[in-house]
């Protein structure tokens, strides 16, 4: 079963909610694609027992055989070729890999080379596997190192996919084939906005997904009223409190020392394999 | 010689937009006719590059000198490249900002 945690909103609790509940499952796999920011380590300290570094294809320009027609730049929808009036260069952190310059170009000026952008690493933690992306530092293009990551999934276990904030190509890459997707945002303005956006990848993707609430008696009942227009499930509200920031603030997730909310986690873990089998 | 600034707005008496890559237009200047030709940034809504893309549309039509608010990395490597004079950091109209330029009041 692989159930991806999301959001629209940054900072509202993915991490938060996808440690705690790999803490209080079973035979679990935490894959961390916020590959920009990967943070769950911080809150699982897995051992570190192996890493990989990534490499992308990205052209090299032969420059004796290019005369400067700049039809690769035309080609690139990225950006990623620039054309001046004496030379024509590669910027290979915009690049995506897709190999289309080196087929558009007139004079076989093109080959490719490795570009490194991204380092893999495994883990353990309380008997969790534990695999996370790191991006090159410079780099742009985050999706490819999320698909590696993913790439490394065991399917045999209940996969936690930690995916970025937002609603762009690397969350797509992120949430894609999973069995559902659980949204954790917060009662703010802020967070039903990008929620909104989030709902609707969501549903254009078919996945099935439910919200959490963290941070639950701040700020307004919007998003509830949202919720219950569009008949979407609320899963969970994790409310503002002072405990739970404490155990945040030293990086210990709070089901460790609060045993009534790995209860919770469970239960919401069966309901989700209840939709999921519906 | 051609300046460019970039723009705010299509005339030259709109204000400079401070951001290079994703400005509303360019403005390209004869500084010594004072005529102007102002082009739509198309890549405004660019996913990435859009600084390499304006570099590029700028090198295409010869531009020799580029006034604006700031410049990303990228960009200024390749504009560093080309020679073209870039000058950041200031701020006005297009017109004020090329009458400087022509007085030696900037960079």
């Amino acid at each position: 079963m692989i159930i991806s945690v999301a959001s629209g909103k940054g900072g509202t609790g993915k991490t938060s909610f996808a440690t705690n509940l790999a803490l209080s499952i079973d035979n679990v796999q935490l894959l961390d694609c916020d590959v920009e920011e990967p943070n769950s380590y911080l809150f699982l300290k897995p051992e570190i027992n192996k890493t990989e570094n990534l490499f992308i294809l990205v052209p090299s320009i032969n420059e004796s055989l290019c005369d400067n027609c700049g039809k690769c730049a035309k080609f690139c929808e990225f950006n990623a070729i620039f054309v001046s009036r004496e030379k024509t260069f590669i910027l290979p952190e915009l690049c995506h890999s897709c190999g289309g310059c080196k087929i558009v170009c007139p004079k076989g000026a093109i080959k490719e080379e490795l570009h490194k952008t991204g380092t893999i690493y495994y883990g353990n933690s309380n008997g969790i596997e534990i695999i996370y992306g790191e991006l090159e530092v410079g780099d742009a293009v985050a999706s490819n190192v999320v698909r590696e990551v993913k790439s490394r999934m065991n399917k045999n276990k209940n996969v936690i996919i930690d995916s970025p904030p937002g609603a762009s190509c690397p969350v797509i890459e992120s949430v894609k084939n999973s069995d559902f997707s659980v949204l954790v945002t917060e009662p703010t303005p802020f967070g039903l906005h990008d929620l909104k956006i989030a709902i609707s990848l969501l549903r254009e993707m078919k996945i099935p997904f439910g919200v959490v609430v963290n941070r639950a008696d701040i700020g307004d009942r919007k998003i509830y009223d949202y919720c219950k227009k569009e008949g979407i499930d609320i899963l969970l509200e994790i409310p503002f409190e002072r405990k739970i920031a404490e155990l945040y603030s030293k990086g210990i997730p709070f089901v460790l020392e609060m045993a009534e909310w790995k209860e919770k986690f469970q239960k919401l873990f069966n309901t989700i394999k209840e939709k999921i089998q519906k | 010689m051609k300046i460019c600034v970039t723009s705010t707005g299509q005339s030259i008496d709109s204000a400079m937009d401070p951001r290079f890559g994703r400005c509303a237009y360019f403005i390209i200047i004869d500084p010594d006719s004072m005529d102007f030709e102002s082009i739509p940034n198309d890549s405004v809504n660019a996913g990435g590059g859009a600084g390499v893309k304006s570099s590029q549309t700028l090198i295409d039509k010869g531009v020799d000198v580029i006034i604006t608010g700031d410049v990303g990395p990228n960009a200024l490597r390749i504009l560093n490249t080309s020679n073209i004079k870039v000058i950041v950091g200031v701020n006005g109209t297009v017109k004020e900002l090329v009458e400087k330029f022509k007085k030696g009041l900037l960079g």
